[in-house]
């Protein structure tokens, strides 16, 4: 049986880590490579970059962050932001990232999906979805990082991702975002339930009793949380433990 | 000096770097010589099958690979790696593969909707056999996986680990000089590096 993943994700801009952290024995917190070797030792069983350069120069730096994090750390990568053209998802993908992470540009050229899931396997492209809860039922689908509404149907939306080949779905509750209340989880079983593709869960972690809900009430594959594994909260070796008594199949690495 | 055979392109920096930082002296190449010089080869890959095998044909790999394992010499198969083993597989196919080991490559089949293809994630194995590149083997250990199709090998005494995908199913293989794991050893954090560091030294 698949385990459960559990995917701690990494706000980088310019090169370096934005939010803060709880590792006070890194030589530089702000190193993305040296947050993500961290991971990996503690049983991260992928990491996820997320690119929120807004600069021309930024975007240089997150390929040579990738290049560098590629080189020691042996679980998977995935990487998004700022991803537009078939070109980005394969200059990432030669970097050493596994996964490339499509948003916005998938919302304004919904056929980048199909030609990048063509070229590089469905495998390797993730569409990251975030949705805001409609007053009248449903949830509706923003772009921009969140920040700009585009009037279409979330559900609908993941099951066309799918359609035109996406491997997986990075799916985000812009209501529940950076509110430690947990996840959306009516959000993440409807489109759980309308995807044959799976689907991480993403956006208002504040315990790891969450975490675990994710997976068992939202019926989510994986789990991504930031603050909660930045600020050092809790390890993900603490995350483990309580999903594995919850009765969730994870992968332990101190087993 | 390991040849890391690139055959198709793409990505082979973390099958390169996890086997260098296990103290592996690795070089990429598509170089037909430098893979009949090289003391073991490991044929990484990803993508479709039919296209690894045109690849192996168009850069002449083929003979050099064949040559290789009729030699002794030692081949670590990863992913397509393995799959290219097998005399053919269903993919877009049938396609003939390099015919090395008996039997077939065939797709997962879903039996209900929890099961979802691609393979994709961190599963557990069993083991069916002792092998010299699992040093210290505890059952139950997770390896990270990628792949639609798996191969159903015709003596089933090859199938060193199996593991469960709505089906069990061969996750790694021996024939002689030739181990090969469905599964990706250069993304397996611990449990991967210490397979490659065994084949390194091996």
């Amino acid at each position: 049986m698949l385990a459960r993943r559990v995917i701690p994700c990494l706000d980088v801009k310019d090169g370096r880590v934005v939010k803060g952290t709880g590792f006070v024995d890194l030589r530089d917190a702000g190193d993305p490579v040296e947050q993500a070797l961290r991971y990996d030792a503690g049983g991260a069983d992928e990491i996820c970059f997320l690119d929120i350069s807004a600069s021309p120069d930024g975007k240089a730096t997150i390929v040579d962050v990738v290049e560098r994090t590629a080189a020691c750390v042996f679980v998977p990568l995935t990487v998004g932001g700022g991803v537009r053209a078939v070109g980005d998802v394969e200059r990432l993908l030669l970097a050493g990232a596994d996964k490339i992470s499509i948003n916005t540009a998938a919302l304004a050229t919904p056929t980048l999906i199909d030609q990048a899931a063509a070229r590089f396997g469905n495998q390797a492209i993730v569409v990251a979805v975030d949705g805001k809860r409609r007053p009248d039922g449903g949830w509706e689908v923003f772009s921009h990082g969140g920040r700009t509404p585009t009037g279409v149907d979330a559900i609908a939306w993941c099951r066309e991702v799918a359609d035109r080949g996406a491997g997986e779905i990075l799916l985000t509750s812009m209501d529940r975002d950076g509110s430690g209340a947990g996840y959306d989880l009516e959000f993440v079983r409807a489109v759980v339930d309308a995807v044959p593709v799976p689907v991480i869960a993403s956006g208002g972690v504040g315990a790891l009793a969450h975490l675990a809900d994710g997976l068992a009430i939202g019926g989510a594959d994986a789990v991504l949380a930031a603050s909660i594994f930045h600020y050092g909260h809790h390890t993900i070796a603490e995350a483990k433990a309580y999903l594995a008594d919850r009765g969730l199949p994870v992968r332990r690495v101190d087993a | 000096m390991i040849a890391i055979v690139d055959v198709c392109g793409g990505n082979l920096r973390s099958v390169e770097k996890a086997l260098a930082a296990v103290g592996g002296d690795v070089v990429v190449t598509r170089d037909p010589e430098v893979v009949r010089r090289a003391d073991k080869l490991v044929v990484p890959g990803q993508g479709a099958f039919a296209p690894f095998m045109a690849g192996l044909a168009e850069r002449g790999l083929e003979a050099p690979i064949r040559d290789a394992v009729a030699r002794g010499v030692p081949y670590l198969g990863i992913c397509l790696g393995l799959q290219v083993l097998f005399d053919e597989s269903e993919e877009h196919g049938p396609v003939r593969g390099l015919g090395l080991v008996p039997g077939r490559v065939v797709r997962f089949v879903p039996p209900h909707h929890d099961i979802k293809i691609p393979h994709m994630g961190w599963n557990r194995v069993s083991a069916h056999a002792a092998d010299p590149l699992l040093p210290g083997y505890v059952d139950g250990t997770h390896y990270y996986f990628v792949h639609s199709f798996h191969a159903v090998p015709a003596d089933p005494a090859r199938v060193v680990l199996s593991s469960e995908h709505g089906e069990r199913f061969c996750a790694a293989i021996r024939a002689d000089n030739v181990f090969a794991c469905q599964f990706h050893p250069e993304k397996s954090q611990r449990a991967g590096l210490a397979l490659l560091a065994a084949f390194v030294q091996s």
